[in-house]
């Protein structure tokens, strides 16, 4: 029975003989692959470091201690700044997260603990809402808050902010909870904890990191939009900080000294851009760090 | 084939008390009739009539997918948290009808605690908090009390000396044997009158096993036990009552014999259940 049959040695050398002659070829559609994948990172890159580079080469020119501490000043009077549009974006951008984010995480609750049809009914209409033209919403916010009041205001304009980043708040927020394993729901009703304090006490606190990630991508999403503040903040040259009056914001100063025909309204653009593109920045860099050291456990 | 090579299986001083009770069989602390579980239209459990003896460790054996975990978990009304599960026949702890329906689940599982297969602390919490959890959350907020509870049971849980100096540190940082000693602990804490366990060694080494096998064997003076095992070794070193569940072609998870552990692995009454234990199906 040791014997092995002629047919099997035969069959044995032949494979031997076809896997040394296909590890050449193998080798070669590895180093292939490994190449495409590279110049596809490369082109993907481009665009990006495009951006940010021209942002930063012509953006910086426009930076200062004046830039971010002075009200901004006519087109031909140097010495003007930013800072009632950036006063202004904390503002409307700060009161849009208090109103959507609760809401939306109450939401991303229900979504990540119940199955059935309102749940998906809700899923669907969040991602529809998702991909909203942000121009509508805007709209929406013209149409319910600013032709009521029969004034533009910040006010306005949070609500609309607070609408575009309801769908992110939900969806991110879901994600976050839904990765708090169900053994822990399972380990908190075993011990006799009602559902709502295993939720609020056991669960929300274990997907805190991922829902600080995602209100900190809901903020940065927001504060860059600046069709939703057209008619509703519509921007300001003063420092407003009431909520009923029209007020500046980062991402309306880009827009409207972007499109003025002088030079130096163009460089506030380009200056304010940049300080976008850094807040941007920041709020990432600082919801992976945060994210990272909440989950670090020290007590 | 019956099993004399089977007594090898029992530690030599565990039981000496078990066999004299043969006679005298404890009062139940749960008791369940005509017991049945339907995942939506599909029956998994059905039938099963049977008494969970106070003060003692119950064992639940059966191969795969004989409903011995949905069992448990219908005695603390865990499957009222699965979409679509539906317990049938009646769940008794005491007198105390656990699926009446003025009852408060999570009063019953306050009173039947429960140790999963994985350990499963709370990651966010530190040892203490762990401990504490179903009373704190439960509204207990008395400093003296919560630190009474959590000291005596780490210590039931033989916890106590090794965790008493990093009372605060996070629960993740002890070893999986020790994390599921926690879980033990935490659930000794509410003070429950049974506590069940779904294979609660099998995601650990065996040093870590035998210290919790142990650690059962000094448990259920205070505390009856249920525990599912897949290990039949298991079953006969730490139980005194023995279930065997089974699954048939024709026949959903059903139970096939219960009896003293000592009678089940040496003469069960079954010709299926001597197949099992002696390792010839399953």
């Amino acid at each position: 029975m040791s014997v092995v049959a002629a047919s099997q040695v035969d069959r044995r050398t032949l494979i031997r003989q076809s896997a040394r002659k296909s590890h050449r070829r193998r080798q070669i559609a590895g180093v292939v692959a490994a190449a495409l994948c590279g110049l596809g990172l490369c082109i993907a890159l481009v665009p990006l470091i495009s951006i940010v580079a021209l942002t930063v080469s012509k953006g910086i020119a426009a930076w200062s201690v004046d830039f971010f501490t002075r009200l901004p000043t006519p087109a031909g009077i140097p010495g003007g700044g930013i800072v009632n549009a950036l006063v202004g974006s904390l503002i409307i951008d700060g009161l849009a997260a208090v109103m959507a984010l609760p809401v939306g995480f109450i939401v991303a609750l229900f979504l990540a603990e119940h199955e059935g049809r309102l749940a998906n009914t809700v899923r669907f209409v969040v991602d529809v809402a998702a991909g909203l033209p942000a121009i509508t919403i805007g709209l929406f916010a013209y149409a319910i808050v600013v032709l009521p009041e029969g004034h533009f205001s910040a006010l306005s304009a949070s609500v609309a902010l607070a609408v575009l980043m309801l769908p992110i708040a939900i969806r991110a927020g879901e994600t976050a909870i839904r990765t708090v394993p169900q053994d822990l729901w399972e380990a908190g009703i075993a011990l006799g904890i009602r559902r709502a304090r295993v939720a609020r006490s056991l669960v929300i606190v274990s997907a805190l990191p991922g829902l600080v990630t995602a209100s900190l991508l809901a903020i940065s999403r927001a504060i860059g939009e600046a069709a939703p503040l057209l008619f509703t903040a519509i921007g300001s040259q003063v420092f407003a900080t009431s909520l009923g009056q029209p007020m500046a914001s980062l991402s309306l100063v880009v827009y409207f000294d972007g499109i003025q025909p002088y030079p130096d309204l163009q460089r506030t653009a380009w200056g304010t851009a940049l300080t976008l593109l850094v807040i941007v920045m920041l709020l990432n860099v600082s919801s992976r760090l945060l994210a990272r050291r909440m989950r670090r456990f020290t007590r | 084939m019956t099993g004399t090579p089977l007594k090898t299986f029992f530690a030599p001083d565990s039981r000496s008390t078990v066999a004299a009770e043969a006679e005298a069989r404890p009062a139940p602390a749960i008791t369940v009739r005509g017991l049945g579980v339907r995942f939506g239209s599909k029956l998994a459990l059905s039938g099963v009539d049977m008494d969970f003896p106070t003060g003692r460790i119950t064992a639940l054996i059966g191969p795969s997918g004989c409903g011995k975990t949905t069992l448990l978990r219908s005695l603390n009304r865990l499957h009222d948290t699965t979409p679509g599960a539906r317990v049938l026949g009646s769940v008794h702890l005491g007198d105390l009808d656990v699926y009446a329906p003025e009852i408060n689940p999570t009063e019953i599982r306050a009173r039947i605690g429960m140790v999963f297969q994985r350990p499963n602390p709370f990651p966010t919490l530190s040892i203490y908090d762990n401990v504490v959890s179903g009373l704190r959350l439960n509204g207990i907020r008395k400093k003296a009390i919560l630190n009474d509870a959590a000291e005596s049971a780490l210590q039931s849980a033989a916890l106590w000396d090794s965790v008493s100096h990093k009372l605060k540190t996070s629960a993740m940082r002890l070893s999986g044997g020790e994390q599921q000693r926690l879980c033990i602990a935490r659930a000794l804490a509410v003070e429950p009158d049974v506590l069940l366990m779904d294979e609660p060694t099998s995601a650990l080494d065996p040093i870590a096993t035998s210290r919790i096998e142990t650690l059962l064997r000094a448990l259920v003076k205070q505390v009856t036990i249920i525990i599912v095992t897949h290990n039949m070794q298991q079953a006969a070193r730490v139980s005194d009552y023995c279930a065997f569940l089974m699954v048939e072609e024709d026949r959903v998870g059903h139970l096939v014999e219960e009896g003293l552990t000592l009678q089940i692995f040496s003469k069960p009454a079954d010709p299926r259940t001597e197949e099992y234990v002696t390792g010839r199906i399953g």
